[in-house]
């Protein structure tokens, strides 16, 4: 991290791209009030207007603005995605550092439950889920991040494991460090690039994953603005070869290949400097 | 020989057990729920007489265990019970919606895996020349499209601009094969396009992996011809990886069926699931979950039952 | 196929100069070379680590690895310049007039298939003989490099055979198509010393008997010395020296070869003998160990006095460091007990006192992996420091200070730098200052010179003597090295199969008589002298014929 300059320099185009589109859009979202025209679900025109001074993007199939709810629906969907995804993090990256420090009973059984999770495919468990909790966004958000911790125990673990069984770890277990100072000072500092990355990878995911749930009627649920519901919403629109509803869907796409390949970017890195 | 049909049979009863407690999980995740199901899916609207209707449908009144007894073995003799939003057998429901599922989902296998397969393996092949860096950045910016932005803008391209294919995939069980293939074009390709971005990677990764082995390298100092490096010293071990990469095709199929089937209103097993969820009719969503769950499970012990008898340290025991 | 002329040399490189990518750009890995080999003769290089000796051995094959390529020179072979000639001209020319033999056969070798098709392979495909004709050839070749069985070992795939025995029947792959020319690239390096020296014999035998030109590399000089007619010294990718064995071995004119063969000749100060009745600071007592339900020590005693180095011997698989490990803490052993100063450890490091931790420190082999790669060198000695002995501020900040100094690394230059940003031997003078922090008495170290290069480890080896003198310090040395031993232990144990097979103090165990394990051990070490493999194979086989036991020579290697 040391030379964190140099090495934005020497960036390809697609990381640069990556960064300045996730920037932008960053700021889009947590300025959302600022900048939208209008109320997220204000109706503020006939339904399915055209494109004007006035609508930028027109209006949807209740007549709210467009323009407004894309920019709401940067907040909403990146944010509960990026909150999925943290608590998800957080979650099974910290109890799959701990099973893979310890080992033991406690890491079998962890590790059996994650195997059987993840023996079902993650859209269908989820869709078994919100069938029986129903669609409120806390439900969305623990759904998508019990399920997708997994995913961080199972890479936190590999780490953890890999790396305990260095040499500098166990010098520091026959020194008579504790489990703090082992996670925490040995282990965390070197699984820390691979686990930033799969934040990203996983960060996509989610994003992906919520949008298409919202896109299915069974995610973020109306009125609130995401871009999911909004291609649903809109989508007659198409058969008429208009592309607005294609909007929202093309601002997710450009979110998530941002961040592919900020995280590609620093994939590469971290394997170049392994060599 | 012994321990190889050992560690089959170990893999196989394993798959069993896998079964077993995912289809415990589908039937006992409707206790998880802190309250009563039945209010919580009437909602406002709720009597009673219709909260007692619910508990008696999905069984809540009786004990779990014999509950679960009952649903399992309805299961296994093909009654997976009744919807409780039409009150149809589930069983009837599946049936035909089963089949076109299937259909859609091999169709799109049959295109996207030879396909990607061979463009993961040019990449490889030719790692760091242009066409792996083009292949690259075109598969991962088609790992992030969403399927639903794929299939709008194909609908927009081909069915709305250009009136080349319908834009639904409209099929009833009197659909002849040669109509059903041309409806569901749309589809395939959506699949294939969402699909092929994840195998290409893959499938590129296993193969750069393969090739930095040092037996490639002698092969090379051989001198024998490059094709004969690849087709007798990489091949044969590449097929466990390979193997892997084709069921990881086939759960991302899965996934991606689902949301196709929306787009497209294609009369699949996504799109039933997709519509019970909505309507919470729990015992549909059961039934569906658990058939895409043990598909996905049965696909993933074949690959891996594969692997084991493919590998050739396992094959020749010492 | 250009006319065989005596006269001309087969290969004649003239300014080689071949770069290559790293972390820090492009370097120059071999910088403007010219070696000349005539038919029929062996050439060895020999360089340390980085010395651009692998890339050479491949580039005479007109080869060059993902990331490196050739600047400048040309490489002729018998006539042919492989560096103006396209890539299936050259590709011809592999496997049927040059061949390779790598490190490690196990890698090279491919899975999938049986030693007999890929033994004969290059010579089918380049179509040098028919498939039959070449079977019978290659199992000709097996007997010649006397590997057991050499009717069916070929029908065996790689996994199912010993490391020992791949090497040979890789060494035999290559002689299949009857090259003008085979490189060796440290063919013998990841084998046991017992089992390198037959490896070594079978390969040379060869060699001589098909009349093949060789390119031998290796770091050891010794073993050069037995297999080359000529030796050619690399340095950083350049030449330093070249002559004919004997001359070479004899009087070598340039200072880092004569550094090279000085290495051998550092003794650490003999020390007074043990008082009778002595307590010893560390005793293993009949230890006995396993991993789950494998054995792996037997009954295992031995014991280390007050400022003494007592040397643990063995091969791989002996149990050396499992030994180590049972010591450590790290193995709890399942009978036997280990006493510091007369007192009893627990068994596990877990129930072991802060304190007892402290007085018992270890350096391993790999001190690439020994120090945390995300930790300041300062951080991974000054934790001990603070750990045991609660210094804090200033006091930490001058001890470290002195610990650097006595390590011999300049404390304003490298406290502050990353292990990344040192080189190997700076890495393992950090692992010694780290456990030399916690104060200890008793360092175990456990291989720690055998990923350094011969010269780096020589320095290591005086400062761990200088250390030992100035702190009464004991080591436990466990090392496959016997020239390591003989620098400088004073004590000496020698394992097998995870037991002891003899012990004793270094005068009386570096002189005969020795028991047969121990004997078999010293007499496989190379020596610096061209005789040697010579010398050594024929006393075995006299007194193999005079046991009656004969054939074990040729058999016993495969484990």
């Amino acid at each position: 991290m040391t030379n964190l300059a140099t090495a934005f320099r020497a960036a390809p185009p697609t990381a640069w791209f990556g960064l300045v589109v996730t920037t932008l859009i960053f700021f889009v979202a947590l300025l959302a009030p600022v900048i939208a025209p209008y109320g997220q679900t204000q109706i503020v025109g006939p339904e399915f207007a055209p494109w004007s001074n006035s609508h930028l993007l027109g209006t949807d199939n209740l007549g709210r603005d467009m323009a407004t709810r894309m920019i709401y629906g940067a907040r909403n969907t990146v944010g509960v995605a990026l909150a999925t995804t943290l608590l998800a993090f957080l979650l099974g990256g910290s109890a799959g550092l701990l099973a893979g420090t310890v080992r033991g009973w406690a890491d079998q059984l962890l590790g059996r439950f994650v195997d059987i999770i993840m023996a079902i495919p993650s859209l269908i468990f989820a869709l078994l889920l919100l069938a029986i909790f129903g669609t409120s966004i806390a439900s969305l958000i623990l759904i998508i991040a019990g399920l997708e911790s997994t995913r961080f125990f199972r890479l936190a673990r590999a780490l953890a494991l890999g790396i305990s069984a260095l040499d500098y770890v166990e010098a520091a277990r026959l020194r008579g460090e504790g489990l703090g100072w082992l996670i925490y000072r040995e282990i965390l500092p070197n699984a820390a690039a691979p686990l930033i990355a799969e934040f990203g990878l996983r960060l996509c995911f989610a994003f992906l994953f919520i949008a298409t749930l919202s896109f299915l009627g069974l995610g973020i649920q109306p009125p609130t603005a995401d871009w999911g519901s909004m291609v649903r919403d809109n989508a007659v629109l198409i058969t008429y070869g208009d592309i607005t509803p294609l909007l929202p869907a093309a601002a997710i796409a450009l979110l998530t290949v941002a961040v592919n390949f900020i995280v590609d970017w620093l994939l590469q890195r971290s394997s170049g400097l392994k060599d | 020989m012994r321990s190889l049909a050992a560690m089959i049979l170990k893999r196989i009863g394993l798959g069993f057990v896998t079964l077993a407690i995912v289809s415990f999980i589908v039937f006992f995740a409707v206790y998880l729920l802190p309250g009563d199901l039945a209010e919580e899916i009437l909602g406002q609207a709720r009597t009673p007489e219709t909260v007692a209707n619910i508990r008696h449908e999905l069984g809540l009144d009786r004990p779990a265990g014999t509950r679960y007894i009952e649903w399992i073995g309805g299961v296994l003799t093909g009654d997976f019970g009744r919807s409780l939003a039409s009150g149809r057998s589930i069983a009837e429901l599946t049936g035909s919606r089963l089949v076109n599922t299937f259909f859609l989902a091999g169709f799109a296998a049959t295109i996207s895996l030879p396909l990607s397969i061979a463009l993961g393996l040019a990449a490889a092949l030719y790692r760091g020349r242009l066409i792996d860096r083009s292949i690259n950045v075109a598969a991962l910016t088609a790992i992030s499209l969403p399927e639903f932005f794929v299939a709008y803008i194909l609908i927009l391209a081909l069915s709305v601009k250009a009136g080349l294919v319908p834009s639904l995939a409209s099929v009833n069980p009197d659909t002849p094969l040669a109509e059903r293939f041309y409806r569901t074009i749309l589809p395939v390709v959506t699949l294939t396009l969402a699909v092929a971005a994840h195998v290409i990677r893959l499938t590129r990764a296993a193969i750069v992996n393969l090739m930095a082995n040092q037996y490639i390298e002698m092969a090379r100092l051989k001198g024998l011809k490059p094709s004969r490096v690849i087709v007798r010293h990489a091949l044969p071990n590449a097929l466990a990886p390979i193997i892997n990469v084709v069921v990881l095709n086939l759960a991302y199929l899965i996934v991606g069926v689902v949301v196709v089937e929306v787009v497209f209103g294609y009369p699949g097993l996504g799109q039933l699931l997709v519509d019970a969820v909505a309507k919470r009719d729990i015992p549909v969503v059961q039934a569906t979950c658990l058939i895409f769950a043990s598909t996905y499970i049965v696909l993933n012990l074949i690959a891996d039952v594969l692997t084991i008898a493919l590998d050739p340290r396992l094959l020749h025991q010492r | 196929m250009a006319k065989p002329d005596a006269t001309a040399a087969l290969l004649s490189i003239r300014h080689l100069t071949i770069e290559g990518r790293s972390d820090s750009g492009l370097v120059e890995i071999v910088r403007d070379i010219d070696l000349d080999l005539a038919r029929g003769e062996v050439l060895g290089l020999i360089g340390e680590s980085g010395a651009g000796k692998s890339t050479l051995g491949l580039a005479a094959m007109g080869f060059t690895r993902d990331g490196c390529r050739v600047t400048g020179g040309s490489i002729v072979f018998d006539g042919k310049n492989l560096t103006a000639a396209n890539e299936d001209h050259r590709r011809r020319l592999l496997g049927s007039r040059i061949a390779y033999v790598a490190q490690s056969a196990a890698a090279a070798f491919n899975p999938a298939h049986r030693l007999i098709d890929q033994s004969v392979e290059a010579a089918v495909q380049h179509g040098i003989c028919a498939r039959l004709e070449a079977v019978q050839q290659a199992i000709a070749l097996y007997r010649r490099m006397q590997l057991p069985h050499p009717e069916e070992i070929g029908f065996r795939y790689p996994h199912q055979v010993s490391g020992g025995q791949l090497q040979r029947a890789m060494s035999a792959m290559a002689m299949v198509a009857k090259p003008d020319l085979i490189i060796f690239d440290e063919p013998t390096t990841a084998l046991d010393v017992t089992t390198q020296i037959e490896v070594l014999a079978a390969i040379r035998h060869a060699v001589k008997a098909i009349g093949t030109a060789a390119i031998y590399i290796s770091h050891d000089l010794a073993l050069v010395a037995q297999m080359a007619d000529r030796i050619m010294v690399l340095r950083n990718g350049r030449l330093v020296e070249e002559a004919d064995t004997r001359t070479m071995i004899a009087s070598p004119r340039e200072a880092y070869t004569k550094s090279l063969w000085a290495v051998r000749s550092f003794r650490a100060t003999l020390k007074a003998a043990v008082p009778a009745g002595e307590t010893p600071l560390l005793r293993v007592k009949d230890v006995t160990a396993a991993y789950g339900a494998v054995p792996v020590l037997h009954e295992v005693s031995l014991d280390v006095h007050k400022g003494r180095t007592v040397a643990v011997v063995g091969e791989s698989g002996s149990g050396k460091s499992t030994l180590a490990r049972t010591i450590t803490g790290l193995l709890p052993p399942n009978t036997g007990s280990i006493s510091i100063a007369g007192r009893k450890l627990p068994a596990s490091f877990r129930d072991r006192a802060k304190d007892d931790l402290r007085r018992v420190q270890m350096i391993v082999q790999m001190p690439d992996t020994a120090l945390n790669p995300r930790q300041r060198v300062r951080d991974a000695v000054g934790r001990p420091l603070e750990f045991y002995l609660g210094l804090k501020g200033d006091a930490k900040e001058r001890r470290l200070r002195q610990l650097f100094s006595e390590i011999e690394l300049d404390p304003d230059r490298y406290a502050d730098r990353y292990p990344g940003e040192l080189s190997g031997g700076q890495k393992q003078r950090v692992c010694i200052a780290r456990a030399l922090a916690a104060e200890p008495e008793l360092i175990i170290c456990d291989e720690i010179t055998s990923a350094l290069d011969q010269l780096v480890a020589e320095e290591i080896l005086k400062l761990l003597d200088r250390l030992q003198r100035e702190r009464e310090l004991s080591y436990l040395f466990i090392t496959h090295d016997l020239a390591t031993v003989r620098a400088i232990a004073d004590d000496l144990v020698v394992m097998k199969d995870g037991r002891v097979v003899e012990a004793g103090s270094r005068e009386t165990m570096f002189s005969p008589p020795h028991h047969p394990y121990t004997d078999l051990l010293l007499s496989s070490v190379p020596e610096m002298d061209p005789d040697w493999l010579d010398r050594t194979i024929n006393r075995r086989r006299r007194a193999a014929i005079l046991t009656g036991a004969a054939g074990t020579a040729a058999d016993g290697a495969g484990r």
